[in-house]
């Protein structure tokens, strides 16, 4: 099962350009009826398609899940990217029809928490606009810490700090500015659970640090979606499906193999969630593992790849797909 | 058509009864002639129409009289309906997902009207009728969870996910197959199982567990459990064991086929959207051996699934004492022909018995 | 000392370890009777732990035998008292005002440390960050499945519930929320014929 299988038509009503790199989408349902609600750090996987090319990837809702009119996601432009943002900043205009998939959570709240303390760097800062909308239907207290490059840059800290003043903490990097982290930490009443999402560095950061400050791993959440990346083509034999497909240089293992008609399961499309891991059956070359789910030892092992975010160089890959 | 509802009793006197129409749509749970536990899930998206697969939340002649069994349960036990507090959005979560099925599956018993967070329920059945705010608890007279849950049939079992685990946060459990909410509220999926026999060593659980973590909004799924109970006792509850379980001795072989009954659960899974929660309505139905019997292929396939049982199966299931009266019963409707695959009736198909 | 062996059981049954320290700026260490030998222990292998430390000392039965040696151990702050129940105004205070990043260390009977495990996970710690190691007797906390009511030091299969009077049997399916193994009617389907007692664990 996929989440893929379960999509919605929707139409873009609005694009807003609300940094000189991050752009904003409304989408609304194509046959007028109400979206379906989710949960605060929800992300939905939108599908575009490029010419000959499909890519899918995930962003996360960051509308008020209260509001069932529209979902609303932000796109940071990434010219060494794949394409998938320049396409979205380019190409899409108001009033084009797209495929999203429904929402699904992999960062949600913990709703035993006494009180939620976020960090935020730069994009990151998208699942917590939708928890943040959660939190105040339920009454429920956080904290925000949020690090971006420049006040320029820093998408929606104006409103967050007019709406939330007190609670929102804007830092910024050409100021020199930086979240006093381990102070934070230590500070932090019993029942306090901490959410992180980033760049990859502000994520082991704060792992770490909150880790060695003796916070349990249960108390530590983070989301990190890995785009994948470019790199050179190369060719894949699938076993179970009897197809020889060649992955292009700005394609995924994944997004090839479901171009030739190959169901793989995916959630998060980032190599976070397990769900499109594939045994490897024969392997002549060197696997390059990017995803944060497998094992070392299963990445050392050779016997297991993530199609959404990993490669492959070499002669021969077979998988059993 | 429209519902006849039966006005019968699950305790005490026992008047329950299956009409024709139920029997006939009833959940069998064996798809072969023999029986190993497994996971056997399935996807929820409705099923052949007027079986008990074909809506989200199925409602049959029982709707009434199971809701005024569980009312009873609950004035003498509220501990059968707890939730933990940070369940509450999950309790509403449940609330519109069970208000927006009924009325759209069943149109002519049940009305949701909606006007931004200003909603307006009528259930014509059990005469209800309400005007409340959603996320208010204030304007309904019970939290979400268990308002909504004393108007459907089945126990229902709300989970929070956090940790890559499953945590048994929330119930209603009035019909239970023997285990207790309010002993096992709190626990993970596997400490909540821990129980079954052997179900560390079958690995079942860890797949099971797998798979309902994935289980999305828009893809359900459902699978059956049976257990067997004698008397069509629904609160067959741990709570009062001590005053039931004297009932398993009442068995004999003039009234076996009257008195034991098959007890199936039809056990779902939905995604709760606002919450992240996940929902296991676990609704049982109940029916007498001698009504089974009537299904040629039904009667032959339990003779030879109980016969064959482990006997740590059979204890499990709370029946090892009963087992040969019950299969000695259940040989006369066996004349050992062949059975179809699946677990459909067939009664067109399937040969008459022989005796 | 010598230290009982649980015999292996399911997943709900708690499994206890022996203490060591952690990372942390803070520790809270609530010992009980034979659990001082533990805290012993703990100390011998982890230097820095007791500037830092809270002990609460429960005597139980072994009343101030280690009292002396508990006192000397340094920690920033000693508490000793007669039973669980008189310490836990001093833990729900302690707790109040803590913060994230405090190592909770419980050792003693498993009626103790499941009623103290409650109260560090209503305040915000979760279960598997909590050491425990089981030190002194194995009675069981038990809690009666039919009339709710908690019988405490149960040493045989079955019991008597010391509430409603019903035979139960002991099963080691167990509850953190209630800090108790549960017990079931033994005689329900036979009243009155009840199983000889025998001590648990035997």
């Amino acid at each position: 099962m996929s989440v893929g299988e379960n999509k919605i038509a929707v139409t873009v009503s609005d694009i807003t350009k609300i940094t000189p790199l991050v752009t904003q989408f409304r989408f609304v349902r194509t046959d007028g009826e109400a979206l379906p609600t989710f949960s605060g750090g929800a992300h939905t996987v939108v599908e575009m398609i490029d010419g000959a090319e499909t890519r899918l990837n995930p962003y996360s809702l960051m509308s008020d899940p209260m509001d069932q009119t529209a979902y609303m996601i932000s796109v940071r432009r990434d010219d060494q990217g794949r394409g998938g943002s320049l396409f979205m900043h380019q190409k899409v205009a108001v009033g084009d029809e797209m495929m999203i998939s429904l929402p699904v959570n992999l960062f949600a709240l913990d709703l035993r928490a006494s009180k939620h303390l976020m960090i935020a760097g730069g994009i990151g800062i998208t699942p917590f606009l939708s928890q943040i909308h959660e939190l105040n239907a339920i009454a429920g207290t956080f904290e925000l810490h949020y690090a971006s490059q420049s006040a320029e840059l820093a998408a929606f800290a104006d409103d967050l700090m007019r709406r939330y003043s007190g609670k929102v903490h804007v830092y910024f990097d050409d100021l020199g500015q930086k979240i006093d982290l381990a102070a934070l930490l230590e500070g932090q009443p019993l029942g306090t659970h901490v959410y992180v999402c980033g760049p990859k560095g502000m994520i082991d950061w704060v792992r770490k640090t909150a880790h060695d400050l003796g916070w349990p791993r249960e108390a530590i959440h983070y989301e990190e979606f890995l785009a994948p990346q470019s790199g050179k083509p190369f060719e894949v034999t699938l076993a179970a499906s009897n197809k020889v497909i060649q992955v292009g240089e700005h394609q995924s293992l994944l997004e090839a193999m479901e171009a030739a008609d190959v169901d793989a399961p995916y959630l998060c499309r980032g190599g976070a969630c397990g769900q499109c891991e594939t045994n490897v059956i024969e392997s002549d070359g060197e696997i390059i593992h990017r995803d944060h789910w497998l094992e070392d030892d299963d990445k050392k092992s050779g016997k297991k790849i993530m199609p959404c975010v990993s490669r492959f160089v070499g002669k021969t890959l077979v998988l059993d797909r | 058509m429209t519902l006849q509802f039966n006005d019968e009793t699950f305790r005490d006197d026992y008047t329950f009864t299956n009409s024709q129409r139920a029997i006939d749509r009833f959940p069998f749970p064996f798809h072969e002639d023999s029986y190993m536990y497994s996971v056997n899930m399935e996807q929820h998206q409705g099923g052949p129409k007027g079986s008990v697969y074909e809506n989200r939340f199925d409602v049959d002649e029982h709707y009434i009289s199971e809701m005024k069994d569980r009312a009873q349960v609950l004035a003498e036990d509220p501990l059968r309906c707890q939730s933990l507090p940070h369940m509450n959005l999950a309790g509403w979560d449940l609330l519109e997902l069970i208000m927006v099925s009924k009325s759209e599956d069943y149109p002519d018993l049940f009305e949701l009207h909606r006007d931004g967070n200003n909603w307006h329920w009528i259930n014509r059945p059990l005469g209800i009728e309400d005007k409340f705010v959603f996320l208010d608890n204030a304007s309904l007279p019970y939290g979400p969870m268990e308002y909504i849950t004393r108007q459907t049939q089945g126990d229902f079992a709300v989970l929070d996910q956090r940790d890559e685990n499953l945590w048994l946060d929330a119930g209603m459990i009035t019909t239970q197959a023997d285990w207790s909410l309010d002993f096992d509220i709190g626990m993970n999926f596997f400490e909540w199982h821990a129980p079954v026999p052997k179900a560390n060593e079958m690995g079942i659980f860890i797949r099971a567990l797998k798979f309902l973590l994935n289980v999305q909004q828009g893809t359900p799924a459902r699978r059956l459990n049976w257990t067997m109970t004698v008397n069509p006792l629904l609160d067959t509850s741990p709570e009062n064991y001590h005053k039931w379980g004297v009932q398993k001795t009442g068995l004999t072989p003039q009234n076996v086929g009257s008195k034991q009954f098959l007890r199936v659960e039809l056990q779902t899974f939905f995604r709760l959207p606002r919450s992240n929660g996940l929902v296991f309505p676990i609704r049982c139905y109940l029916i007498a051996l001698e009504d089974i019997v009537t299904v040629p292929k039904w009667g032959r396939r339990l003779h030879r699934v109980l016969r064959d049982i482990p006997d740590e199966l059979a204890t499990y299931k709370g029946f090892i004492d009963n087992k040969p009266m019950i299969v000695d019963y259940l040989s006369k409707f066996d004349d050992g022909q062949p059975t179809s695959a699946g677990i459909w009736p067939e009664k067109d198909s399937e040969p008459e018995l022989v005796v | 000392m010598s230290r009982f062996k649980f015999p292996p059981s399911i997943r709900s049954r708690p499994v206890y370890e022996t203490l060591a320290a952690r990372d942390g700026k803070s520790h809270l260490i609530i010992a009980e009777a034979e659990g001082a030998e533990a805290v012993f222990d703990l100390a011998k292998n982890a230097e820095n732990l007791m500037a830092h430390a809270h002990i609460i000392y429960i005597q139980g039965r072994s009343g101030d035998v280690y009292a002396e040696r508990l006192a000397s151990l340094g920690a920033r702050q000693f508490y000793m008292g007669p039973s669980y129940s008189a310490a836990l105004p001093r833990l729900r205070r302690v707790l109040s005002d803590a913060k994230m990043g405090l190592q909770a260390y419980l050792t003693g009977t498993e009626g103790m440390m499941g009623q103290a495990m409650l109260e560090l996970t209503s305040a915000g710690i979760p279960h598997t960050a909590i050491q425990c190691e089981h030190r002194g007797s194995t009675a069981r906390r038990m809690q009666c499945v039919h009339c709710k009511g908690i019988t405490e030091d149960v040493t045989t299969d079955p019991f008597v519930c010391s509430h409603c009077g019903l035979n139960l049997f002991v099963r080691d399916h167990y509850s953190r929320r209630l800090a108790a193994f549960q017990g079931v009617c033994v005689d329900a389907e036979d009243p009155g014929n009840v199983p000889d007692q025998v001590e648990i664990y035997q």
